[in-house]
C-alpha cells in the first residue's frame, strides 16, 4: 500500500475498516502503527496529547500482529488497529501517572482488563494520554506535565479530564483511543473536539486497572470518529471482569449491529432542565437541529422532566471529593511514586510527599472530601448527597417510562481558551453541567458532533437507560449516516 | 458569613497529611468557602425516607472462591518502593500512634 | 491494690478481639494467606493497594464469619456493607482499612462458658469482618521496615458489650471465644502468633453507679497472661488516679508486656477521624436465608452443648467434662473412645484416662487430632479389657504406658506376653495358701483380729502372681481362708 493510501486508511477509513485490511493481508499493521506514529512525531508537539509515546512497545505488537497474521491465524476483530490510552490505564511495564507527579515513575507491574482485552483482540497501544491530574478537571489544564491543545484551534483547551484522548483521536494520532469518564470527563472533551466518545452504563467496562478519582462515578469508555469505531471498541471491551465486584455480567449487546439498524419508532426525550437559561446559543440552535434530525430520521420526539436537575453538579461535587479523598490516601511515598527527598519522621514523610506530589486540584478535593466526611458532617453532606443520587436516578428511571432516550446538549458552550477559566474552579465545574447526572445515575450516554459554532465543534448527549448502550448506539449510527458532522477533521 | 475559616482548613490538612503552605491554606479558604456555598444547595433537598445510592449497580456482593493465585515474586513487589531494604519497604522510624493497627489490629 | 480501692470501684471491661481466619487467601484477593512466606512475597496489586486495584470478596471468609456469628447466636444480618476506615500508617498500604461500621455481618450474640463453676455468658455487640494491616518492623540507624504479606488477611472482629467485671473473667472469656474458634476450625486461635489479638476498654466507676467512667483502650496484648496482667495494671492505674481525685484521660494505651505496664499513645486529636463511608468497590453482601440455614445445619457440636452432654448423659464432672471440651481434638478423642452410647460408667473410666493418662503424655492437646501412638480405638479397647477383668487398674495402666511408647494394642500385649489377670479361683487359691503357709504368724495375728495385715497378704500374693491376680478375687478368696 503506498504511503498516500496509508495515510487515508488511517485518517478516513473506520476501526473496522483498518482491522480488517490487516487481517486481510492489505496493510500491515506494523505500517499503520508506523503511520500514526509519524503523524504524533509531527503534531504532538504542539498539541501535547501523548504523555508517552510507546514506539518500541507499539512496533512489537504490530508486528507480532503480523506475524500471527502470516502465520494463517485469523487476527481479531481489532487486528492492528492503533489506539492511545489515557494515562490512568495501568500498563504493565509502561509507565502509568494519571497525569500527576506523585506518580511519576511508576511502572505498573500488572495490566489493566480493558487494556489487557484490547491487546489480546489485536489492538496495538501507541502510547499513553495526557489527562487531567487524577482524572480531576475539564480542560486538562490540571495534568501536573503540561495541557493539551485541541486541534481544532490551539489556543483552546480539549477539555477534560480526558482531554489527550480526545485530542489524539480528532488530530488523527490515533484511530480510536480509552477515556474514563467520571462527571464528564469523556463526553465534555468529545464534544470539545468533533468527536463520539461513550461513557457506557456504570459496571458495564471492567475499572479493574482503571486509577480510581471517584470510585462509584468511575466509567471506562472509548472514543472514536464515529459511533461504529466506538462500538467496535466496546464489544472487547465490555463484559463482566472477576477482578471488578461492581461489573455487570450480563452478555455484551451487538453495538456495531445496532449502529445500522435505524431508530424508527423510537421515542426521543427531550429533558427541559437541560435547554433552560445558560447556554451559548449557537450549541442550543446546533442541538436542537440535531434533535430535529431524529425526528426526520423517524423518532418521536417528546418532552420530559428531569427535576433534580439543578442538584446534580453539587451532589456530583460531595460524591466525587469524598471518594476522591479516600483513593488518594495511597499515595503516601512509602510503596510506589513520588517520595520527598528527606523527611526525618513519618509525619514529615506523609506531609511532604503529598504537598510535592498533588497539583492544586487534587489538595482541593482532598481537603473538600476531608470536609465532608468528618464525624459530625458525613450525614449533611456526603450521606446527603447520596440520598439525593438516589433522587436523580429515580427521575431517568422515570423518564425512561416515557422515552427511549434522551437528547441533550453535551457542554453549554463551545471549547474555552486555555487559561479562560483556571482561576475560578466553581467556574469549572459548571462545564459539566449536562453530563454529571447520568454520570450520578450510572445510565449510559453518549457525544457525538453536531454542528460547528465559529470554528468549533459542538456535541450532543444521547442518554440511555441501564444497558441502553444498543439503543443509544442505534440512534448514533442514524444520526452518523445522515450527517457528516463526525466526518469533518481539524487541519493541522 | 464563612462556612470554613483557616483554622479548619489546617485541621482537615492535618487529618489529610497534606503539607501546605500558609498562601495555600489562605487560597482553599476562600475557593471551599465558594465551593461549600454552592453545594449547600442540596441541603434544601427533601429526602425523607429516600435510600442513598451507594452504588449504581443493584446487584449483591459477587463472591470469590478461596482459591490461590500467583502472588508477586519480590521484585515485582517492591520494584517502585521509592526506598527499600533487602525485601523490606523503607519508612522513617515508626512511633506507634493510637489509631494504628501496630501490634493489636485496628 | 487495696482492698478498700477495690470495693469502691467496679472495673467495666470490654474486650475487642481480632481474629484471623484460616482461609487460603486473602479476604480481597488471591494470594496467600499463609504465614512464614518470605517478606512481601504474598503479595498482588490489591495487598499493597497498588493504583487501579480493586476487592473481590472471599467467600470462604464470609462463610467463616457466619460461622462465628450463628454458633454465639448473633443475628446475621441478611445485607451487611463494608466501609472505609481512614487513618494513615505505614501498614496500611491504601490509607484506609476496608472494615465494617454501621451495617456489621453480626449483631448480638453471647459467648458461653463456665467461670467460677456456674454458667456464665458474655454479651457481645456485634461481629464485622475487615481485612488486617501489613507488619511494621522496628530497626536500627533512625528506620522501619514494612511487609505486607499479613496486609489483607481476613479478620473477624468480636466486640463485646462493657459486661466483664475483672482481668480474670476478661481472661475466661477470651479463652472460651478461642475454644470457640478452635471448634469451628475458623482459626487457630494463636495470640502468641497474633492470629488472635486482644484491645481491652477499660474503666471504673463507684460500685453503685450506672455511668460508665472515662475509659482507656489497652492495645498490644498477645497472650492470655498479658490480658490478665494488662487489665489488672490498668485497673490499679485508674483507680489510683480516681482515688487522687484526678480525672482518667480517654486514650489508647500500649501494653508493655517486658516492663509490665502501659504507655499512652498520645497523638494529635485531628488525626483520629476515621471518616467511615460505605465501600464504592463492594455492593452491599447477601448471606440470604437458604445460606444461613445451611451454615447453621453445618456447625459442629460446641464446646458448651458438649459439656453439658458430658455432665448429663455422661454423668461426668464438671471438672472432667471442662477439661475435655476445651479443645475440640480432646473431645473428638473422647467422643471417639466412648462412641456413642456408652454402656453405664463406661464415659467417667474413659474420661478419667483421657485426662489422667492421655493429656499427660502430650504436649498440645490438639495433638490429638493427629497421630497418637494411642488412638481412640485402641484405648477403647483398654477401657473394655478391663471391663472385662482381662486386666486390673493398675496392670491397665502399665500396659496402657507401653502401648503409648510401643505403640502397640493392649490386646496384643496381653495374648503374648501373659500380662492378662488372673481371675481363675483355683490358681489364686493355691497361691493364697502358699503365702499362708509361708507365713504362719501373721496369718495368727490376723486371725486374732489384725485385720489391717490384709494388705500384707494381698501385697505378697501379686507379688507372686507378678501382680495379675485379681485383686476382688484375691480378698474374697483370702477372707474365706483365714477366717
Ligand atoms: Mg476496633
Ligand atoms: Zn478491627
Amino acid at each position: 500500500m503506498s504511503t498516500a493510501a496509508i495515510e487515508t486508511l488511517l485518517l478516513e477509513q473506520s476501526v473496522v475498516a483498518q482491522a480488517e485490511a490487516v487481517r486481510g493481508g492489505t496493510v500491515k499493521a506494523r505500517d499503520l502503527a508506523e503511520g500514526y506514529l509519524d503523524r504524533v512525531g509531527r503534531f504532538d508537539k504542539t498539541l501535547g496529547s501523548f504523555l508517552l509515546v510507546d514506539g518500541a512497545g507499539a512496533r512489537a505488537a504490530a508486528d507480532k500482529v503480523d506475524a500471527a497474521i502470516a502465520a494463517g491465524q485469523p487476527g481479531g476483530p481489532l487486528a492492528g488497529v492503533p489506539l492511545g490510552i489515557k494515562d490512568i490505564f495501568v500498563t504493565k511495564g509502561v509507565e502509568t501517572t494519571a497525569g500527576s507527579r506523585v506518580l511519576k515513575g511508576f511502572i505498573p507491574p500488572y495490566e489493566s482488563t480493558v487494556t489487557a482485552r484490547l491487546a489480546a483482540a489485536g489492538a496495538v497501544s501507541l502510547g499513553k494520554l495526557n489527562m487531567d491530574e487524577f482524572a480531576m478537571g475539564s480542560s486538562n489544564e490540571n495534568s501536573a506535565f503540561g495541557p493539551v491543545r485541541n486541534p481544532w484551534d490551539t489556543t483552546r483547551v480539549p477539555g477534560g479530564s480526558s482531554g489527550g484522548s480526545a485530542a489524539a483521536v480528532a488530530g488523527g494520532l490515533c484511530a480510536a483511543s480509552l477515556g474514563t469518564d467520571t462527571g464528564g470527563s469523556i463526553r465534555q472533551p468529545a464534544a470539545f473536539c468533533g468527536i463520539t466518545g461513550l461513557k457506557p452504563t456504570y459496571g458495564r467496562v471492567s475499572r479493574y486497572g482503571v486509577i480510581a478519582f471517584a470510585s462509584s462515578l468511575d466509567h471506562p469508555g472509548p472514543f472514536g470518529r464515529s459511533a461504529e469505531d466506538v462500538a467496535a471498541l466496546m464489544e472487547v471491551m465490555a463484559g463482566g471482569d472477576p477482578m471488578d465486584a461492581t461489573s455487570i455480567s450480563a452478555p455484551v449487546g451487538r453495538y456495531q449491529a445496532a449502529c445500522k439498524a435505524g431508530l424508527a419508532g423510537l421515542r426521543v426525550g427531550m429533558p427541559s432542565e437541560y435547554f433552560a437559561a445558560g447556554m451559548d446559543p449557537a450549541v442550543e440552535a446546533a442541538v436542537r437541529a440535531g434533535i430535529e434530525q431524529l425526528a426526520a430520521l423517524g423518532a418521536q420526539v417528546v418532552p420530559v422532566t428531569l427535576p433534580h436537575t439543578p442538584y446534580a453538579v453539587p451532589t456530583y461535587y460531595l460524591v466525587c471529593t469524598a471518594e476522591a479523598s479516600s483513593n488518594l490516601a495511597r499515595y503516601d511515598g512509602v510503596k510506589y511514586g513520588h517520595r520527598t527527598e528527606t523527611a526525618a519522621s513519618l509525619e514529615e514523610l506523609y506531609a511532604r510527599t503529598r504537598d510535592e506530589g498533588f497539583g492544586p486540584e487534587p489538595k482541593r478535593r482532598i481537603v473538600l472530601g476531608n470536609y465532608v466526611l468528618r464525624s459530625g458532617y458525613y450525614d449533611a453532606y456526603y450521606g446527603k448527597a447520596q440520598r439525593v443520587r438516589r433522587l436523580i436516578a429515580n427521575d431517568f428511571a422515570k423518564a425512561f417510562t416515557e422515552c427511549d432516550v434522551l437528547a441533550t446538549p453535551t457542554t453549554p458552550m463551545t471549547a474555552f481558551k486555555l487559561g479562560e477559566k483556571t482561576e475560578d474552579p466553581l467556574q469549572m465545574y459548571l462545564a459539566d453541567i449536562y453530563t454529571v447526572a447520568p454520570a450520578l445515575a450510572g445510565v449510559p450516554a453518549m457525544a457525538l458532533p453536531c454542528g460547528f459554532a465559529a470554528g468549533l465543534p459542538i456535541g450532543m448527549q444521547l442518554i440511555g437507560p441501564p444497558l441502553g448502550e444498543e439503543t443509544l448506539f442505534r440512534v448514533a449510527g442514524a444520526y452518523q449516516r445522515a450527517t457528516d458532522w463526525h466526518t469533518r477533521r481539524p487541519s493541522l | 458569613m464563612s462556612r470554613i475559616d483557616p483554622k479548619e482548613v489546617r485541621q482537615i490538612a492535618v487529618l489529610a497529611r497534606l503539607g501546605l503552605s500558609e498562601a495555600e491554606v489562605t487560597k482553599l479558604t476562600h475557593e471551599l468557602d465558594g465551593i461549600l456555598g454552592y453545594i449547600a444547595a442540596v441541603q434544601g433537598v427533601n429526602t425523607t425516607g429516600v435510600e442513598p445510592l451507594t452504588h449504581a449497580v443493584g446487584f449483591a456482593c459477587p463472591l470469590r472462591p478461596d482459591e490461590v493465585q500467583p502472588s508477586f515474586d519480590n521484585d515485582d513487589a517492591l520494584a517502585n518502593a521509592p526506598r527499600r531494604h533487602e525485601r523490606f519497604f523503607e519508612v522513617p522510624r515508626i512511633v506507634p500512634v493510637s489509631g494504628s493497627s501496630d501490634g493489636g489490629g485496628s | 491494690m487495696s482492698v478498700t480501692l477495690l470495693e469502691k470501684y467496679e472495673p467495666v471491661i470490654g474486650l475487642e478481639v481480632h481474629v484471623q481466619l484460616a482461609t487460603l487467601t486473602k479476604i480481597f484477593s488471591g494470594s496467600s494467606a499463609s504465614f512464614g512466606l518470605a517478606p512481601n512475597a504474598a503479595t498482588d496489586p490489591v495487598v499493597l493497594g497498588l493504583p487501579g486495584s480493586l476487592p473481590v470478596l472471599n467467600k470462604a471468609a464470609v462463610q467463616m464469619a457466619v460461622r462465628l456469628g450463628l454458633a454465639v447466636g448473633s443475628h446475621i444480618r441478611p445485607v451487611c456493607r463494608f466501609s472505609r476506615k481512614h487513618y494513615f500508617y505505614p501498614d496500611l498500604p491504601k490509607g484506609y482499612q476496608i472494615s465494617q461500621f454501621d451495617e456489621p455481618l453480626c449483631e448480638g450474640g453471647a459467648v458461653r462458658f463456665r467461670f467460677n463453676g456456674a454458667d456464665h455468658s458474655v454479651p457481645l455487640t456485634r461481629i464485622h469482618m475487615e481485612e488486617d494491616a501489613g507488619k511494621n518492623i522496628h530497626a536500627e540507624g533512625g528506620v522501619s521496615y514494612v511487609d505486607y504479606n499479613r496486609a489483607g488477611v481476613p479478620l473477624c472482629e468480636v466486640v463485646s458489650e462493657p459486661a466483664l467485671r475483672s482481668a480474670d473473667e476478661a481472661a475466661e472469656y477470651l479463652r472460651a471465644l478461642r475454644t470457640l474458634i478452635r471448634y469451628l476450625g475458623i482459626s487457630d486461635g494463636n495470640m502468641e502468633e497474633g492470629s488472635m489479638r486482644c484491645d481491652a476498654n477499660v474503666s471504673l466507676r463507684l460500685r453503685g453507679a450506672t455511668k460508665l467512667g472515662t475509659r482507656a483502650e489497652l492495645k498490644n496484648i498477645n497472650s492470655f497472661k498479658n490480658v490478665k496482667e494488662a487489665i489488672e495494671h490498668e485497673i490499679r492505674r485508674q483507680a489510683g488516679i480516681l482515688d487522687r481525685g484526678e480525672a482518667v484521660v480517654q486514650e489508647t494505651r500500649l501494653w508493655d508486656a517486658v516492663r509490665g505496664r502501659s504507655q499512652s499513645m498520645r497523638s494529635k486529636e485531628e488525626a483520629h477521624d476515621y471518616r467511615y463511608f460505605p465501600e464504592p468497590d463492594l455492593p452491599p453482601l447477601q448471606v440470604d436465608e437458604a445460606w444461613r440455614q445451611a451454615a447453621l445445619a453445618g456447625l459442629p457440636e460446641l464446646p458448651e452443648q458438649r459439656f453439658v452432654r458430658y455432665t448429663t448423659v455422661l454423668g461426668l464432672s464438671a471438672q472432667d467434662a471442662g477439661v475435655l471440651v476445651n479443645e475440640r481434638e480432646i473431645s473428638d478423642y473422647f467422643d471417639a473412645v466412648v462412641g456413642k452410647s456408652p454402656a453405664e460408667g463406661v464415659g467417667k473410666k474413659a474420661a478419667n484416662w483421657v485426662v489422667n493418662e492421655v493429656l499427660a503424655r502430650v504436649e498440645d492437646p490438639r495433638a490429638l487430632g493427629q497421630d497418637v501412638p494411642v488412638p481412640p480405638d485402641a484405648l477403647a479397647e483398654l477401657v473394655d479389657l478391663i471391663e472385662k477383668g482381662t486386666l486390673s487398674g493398675k496392670l491397665a495402666k502399665d500396659v496402657f504406658g507401653r502401648m503409648w511408647t510401643e505403640k502397640r494394642r493392649a490386646s496384643d500385649i496381653v495374648a503374648k506376653e501373659s500380662v492378662a489377670q488372673v481371675s481363675d479361683e483355683g490358681v489364686i487359691e493355691a497361691a493364697c495358701k502358699q503365702v499362708i503357709e509361708a507365713n504362719p504368724k501373721e496369718a495368727e495375728r490376723y486371725r486374732a483380729g489384725d485385720k489391717k495385715l490384709v494388705g500384707f497378704f494381698v501385697g505378697q500374693i501379686m507379688k507372686l502372681t507378678e501382680g495379675k491376680a485379681n485383686p476382688k478375687a484375691v480378698n474374697q478368696i483370702l477372707a474365706k481362708l483365714l477366717s
